[in-house]
């Protein structure tokens, strides 16, 4: 268990700091790429950004946000010591406080008194086959994620309808989400599903791809169809609205098409480790 | 057009300010955001004073990352702006002449901006660590307890921020993107 909470709390820390590989050279590409000045600007501006976060500890986004957390556990691993919720939260605690990270956590959504150490976190569990525990943590910004949506489509809008949907959400995002956005969309399964199936699009590497054809043939369209929105960095304008669209898949009902849109800011983070 | 400015933030200077120009910011600001703005709303609407004098005073929507020592301030960026819309023209009224924020502002909000001679004005969303470079002074002077959410008196200096939207209407996220009503009805 002490070495979960211990995991946990470097994670968060790291996650906060250090955006991983594939976002930081998607953000470099654009910067090279963007052709509007003011665009171009402000995307060197967030390169000197994660520079001054990583070199003096500062986190690249004051909105530390709600830590998400997926745990993958091997059905044969035995966790002893305590609970793993527990275990879970306490590296919540321990990495926004020692990590002088921001509490951004209210007790209840309607009296919103802050619990002033950032959890609970919203902890993910996913039984597997094996022996190995794997976790990701993924702290979540609310400025974009308020500009998320789920939409209950008819099988009859077909992917035309999910393009359709894909599009007005970002563009209602607009510069409320931080352009450039990265876009994790779910499809399929029932409600909840297709939520988390867009949640967990946003952790996949952005130079990977879907496996299916057919969907990563729609990643790849959304993305240039999301650009040529010129929505821009900072929504001021550009051919940098998104760095990525990571799409994710799973079987629904015969009465149901089931989309969910997961918008998150360029700060889009997530460390992985195996235990 | 890149313009310096200096707080406080007066009728003159205000009307000096177009969309889409550069601001280099400097002197005394003041943060608030959601939690704040509820309390400065109701204790306005009671009658009661409130911590802050408002009169061409900057609210900068920002609630910080703690610091480390030797630091001024964590990161510092913007937040979203649009959740200020429901007390904002009441606090344009009293004399509030410029918000720093990120996204779009409500109908209201804009006329109010018009009807009382004021200015809004983007930072960079998520670029809080780069932000922080320009704030010099931080010091908590209202609402302690709601943490991240107090105001704070800040002194900046050359906070780069753009104008979005000015006191004559003009919109920089009309003019840079095709009509995009939000959540199904035109709030610009």
């Amino acid at each position: 268990m002490e070495e979960i909470t211990k995991n946990i709390k470097e994670m968060c820390i790291e996650a906060n700091l250090r955006l991983s590989e594939d976002v930081k050279d998607r953000l470099f590409q654009a910067a090279d790429a963007e052709e509007k000045p003011l665009g171009k600007q402000i995307l060197e501006q967030l390169k000197e950004n994660l520079c001054i976060a990583d070199a003096e500890s500062i986190p690249i986004c004051q909105d530390t946000g709600m830590a998400v957390v997926f745990v993958r556990i091997g059905q044969e691993v035995h966790i002893e010591g305590g609970s793993l919720e527990d275990a879970i939260n306490e590296g919540i605690r321990q990495g926004y406080t020692e990590g002088y990270l921001r509490k951004s956590i209210v007790r209840d959504p309607i009296d919103r008194v802050n619990t002033k150490d950032n959890t609970p976190g919203v902890i993910h569990y996913e039984i597997v086959p094996g022996e190995q525990l794997e976790l990701t943590v993924a702290p979540k910004g609310f400025g974009s994620e308020n500009m998320s949506r789920i939409v209950m489509l008819k099988p009859a809008d077909g992917i035309e309808g999910v393009k359709d949907v894909i599009l007005e959400t970002v563009k209602l995002a607009g510069p409320n989400a931080c352009p450039p956005v990265v876009v994790g969309v779910g499809i399929g399964g029932t409600f909840e599903k297709c939520a988390l199936l867009a949640k967990k699009a946003l952790t996949r590497e952005l130079d990977s791809h879907n496996e299916i054809p057919y969907v990563r043939e729609l990643e790849e369209e959304m993305l240039s169809k999301i650009n040529a929105l010129s929505i821009g960095p900072a929504g001021l304008g550009g051919s940098t609205t998104a760095l990525g669209v990571n799409i994710e898949v799973y079987p629904t009902h015969i009465a149901g098409l089931p989309v969910a849109v997961n918008i998150c800011c360029h700060v889009n983070r997530h460390v992985r480790r195996l235990l | 057009m890149d313009k310096y400015i200096s707080t406080p933030l007066t009728e003159d200077k205000v009307m000096d300010l177009k969309a889409g120009d550069y601001v280099y910011l400097s002197g005394t600001i003041y943060t608030a955001r959601d939690a704040a703005h509820k309390r400065l709303y109701e204790s306005m609407l009671a009658g009661k004073d409130i911590p802050l004098e408002l009169k061409d005073n900057i609210i900068y929507y920002l609630g910080p990352s703690p610091a480390r020592e030797g630091q001024v301030i964590g990161s510092a960026g913007p937040t979203t702006s649009s959740r200020m819309d429901k007390y904002t023209p009441l606090l344009l009224k009293n004399g509030l002449k410029g918000m720093i924020g990120k996204g779009k502002r409500s109908v209201e909000v804009i006329d109010a901006m018009h009807e009382y001679h004021a200015v809004y004005f983007a930072a960079i969303g998520g670029a809080g660590a780069l932000l922080s470079k320009c704030i010099k002074k931080a010091e908590v002077i209202a609402y302690d307890d709601l943490g991240t959410e107090a105001i704070r008196r800040l002194e900046v200096e050359n906070l780069p921020v753009i104008v979005v939207i000015d006191a004559e209407k003009n919109n920089m996220y009309e003019q840079e993107n095709a009509v995009i009503p939000a959540n199904g009805k035109d709030d610009r």
